[in-house]
């Protein structure tokens, strides 16, 4: 049989045909495969969870084969509050509602209020030392940024930071995941509480005056994703200074 | 009369005939497609920091042409010529999504670095370029090393220039550090040797395939232009 190759008929047969199998077969593939990749995924997130904690020399010995063990060895719980600091999970749960808990989520669903969100929060011992580690969400200049802030025993001092992002210019506002950065959060004597326990807000400063309690130096170039690193902090660490009065 | 002229066939090749080896081998040299195609030149400057990472990209290539040649050419006798482009892309576009779900799966950390440049592999003007030239007048069995010899053509540049960026720039192969350690400053490292980071910069991968066509055309000299 001769079908005309020119036809309408012929073209719009062999277009759907051709998008149904594709379409099937990409199907297939991505659920076969959806297992594997959320493992991988978990991984990361355990990884980033720990670059808070350890420190850069530290984390070079974490791989994805060690995360698990690693993450099991330093963090012992976990809470998970509400903006107002009220215990929504905590205990033997704790720690896997915490991890459960999808900030990134979250804040993209415009769906859920932003006093509905909830804040997750992991504790780790380290050298004798219990740490809080908080995971934190924001924008960019391009896109989401996203990072875990580790609160030392005092429950006001950074410990250290890990910052992440998912495109910002390479060179200026992608400097945010470097060393040099989050060592201007940490090296000091930052403090996210006055000495009342109340928050203090960071402010993120151009002129160099940074390096003191709740001044940061920016990124030159990278204004607009250093200025959406003060507002992810300012926004995401409120809750838990309220939570930390409780304790 | 159609049926008669079905019964004529033509004498089989064999697999490898001189033809066929001819496919395969002549776009690592003399028809490269980076260096003398000059195609594909945007993915070899980006991702050839590191072997591990250009060997994976110069694979997933293979991957694509070779199947996307195939593929191609087993339709092309029933495919409609007025959407040929766009079932070209498709397959493209189906096979770049399989390469990428799959390293996704099974190497998360060199699909993170490779981040973008995986789905980019669609836009390589190697891939559209292979199907519109070869695929779609040839048989599957020569447009599958087409494919292949194209696709290996470009791995090969790849991994070329990524051994003189990797050894240059960050003093390793394949992630195994060769002069010592740079930050312990040991081995060559204590004599005050340092890594280049202008090497690790894209520029420099541009220099670097400069450097190789200019040495190709040279000791070749039939793919010079005359004035």
């Amino acid at each position: 049989m001769a079908m005309d190759k020119e036809s309408n008929a012929y073209t719009i047969i062999f277009a759907t045909i051709m998008v149904v199998v594709v379409g099937g077969l990409l199907a297939f593939l991505a659920i076969s495969l959806k297992e594997r990749q959320d493992a991988n995924g978990e991984i990361k997130k355990k990884m980033e969870v720990l670059s808070a904690l350890l420190s850069p020399e530290e984390m070079m010995k974490v791989s994805r084969e060690n995360a698990e063990a690693e993450y099991e060895k330093y963090i012992t719980g976990g809470v998970v509050i509400d903006v107002n600091g009220k215990v929504i999970a905590d205990g033997e749960k704790g720690k896997d509602a915490a991890f459960q808990t999808n900030i990134q989520a979250q804040y993209k669903d415009k769906n859920i209020a932003v006093n509905k969100r909830t804040y997750p929060m992991f504790t780790a011992k380290k050298e004798g030392k219990t740490l809080y580690i908080i995971p934190i969400v924001g924008m960019g200049l391009w896109g989401p940024i996203w990072g875990n802030v580790c609160i030392a025993e005092d429950k006001s001092s950074i410990a250290g930071a890990s910052f992440g992002h998912k495109g910002e210019t390479p060179g200026l506002g992608a400097e945010i995941s470097l060393g040099f950065f989050i060592d201007r959060w940490v090296k000091g004597d930052e403090k996210i509480t006055d000495e009342n326990g109340d928050y203090q807000k960071f402010d993120v400063v151009k002129d160099g005056t940074g390096g003191q309690t709740t001044k940061i130096d920016g990124i030159s170039g990278g204004t607009i994703t250093s200025e959406g690193v003060e507002e992810m902090m300012n926004r995401c660490l409120v809750p838990y200074t309220v939570y930390f009065k409780t304790l | 009369m159609s049926e008669n002229l079905v019964k004529i066939k033509a004498p089989s090749e064999s697999l490898f005939s001189k033809k066929n080896r001819k496919l395969l081998i002549e776009p690592l040299t003399d028809n490269n497609p980076v260096t003398v195609q000059v195609l594909g030149i945007c993915s070899s400057l980006a991702i050839t920091v590191k072997m591990d990472i250009a060997l994976v990209m110069g694979l997933s290539v293979i991957f694509v042409t070779a199947m996307g040649n195939y593929v191609i050419s087993a339709l092309r006798n029933i495919m409609p010529p007025r959407i040929r482009i766009i079932v070209q892309l498709v397959v493209a576009a189906a096979l770049v999504i399989i390469v990428n779900e799959i390293l996704k799966a099974y190497l998360p950390d060199i699909s993170e670095q490779l981040s973008v440049f995986v789905g980019l592999i669609i836009t390589n003007c190697i891939i559209m370029g292979r199907f519109e030239a070869y695929a779609m007048a040839n048989k599957p069995w020569p447009s599958f090393l087409d494919g292949i010899g194209n696709g290996a053509g470009y791995a090969i540049l790849l991994l070329i220039v990524a051994f003189v960026r990797e050894i240059l720039g960050s003093g390793s192969l394949f992630g195994m550090p060769l002069f010592g350690d740079a930050i312990e400053k040991t081995g060559l490292y204590s004599m005050g040797y340092v890594n280049n980071n202008l090497v690790i910069l894209p520029p420099m991968a541009l220099i670097i395939v400069g450097i190789i066509i200019w040495v190709q055309r040279t000791k070749n000299t039939t793919l010079q232009e005359e004035n």
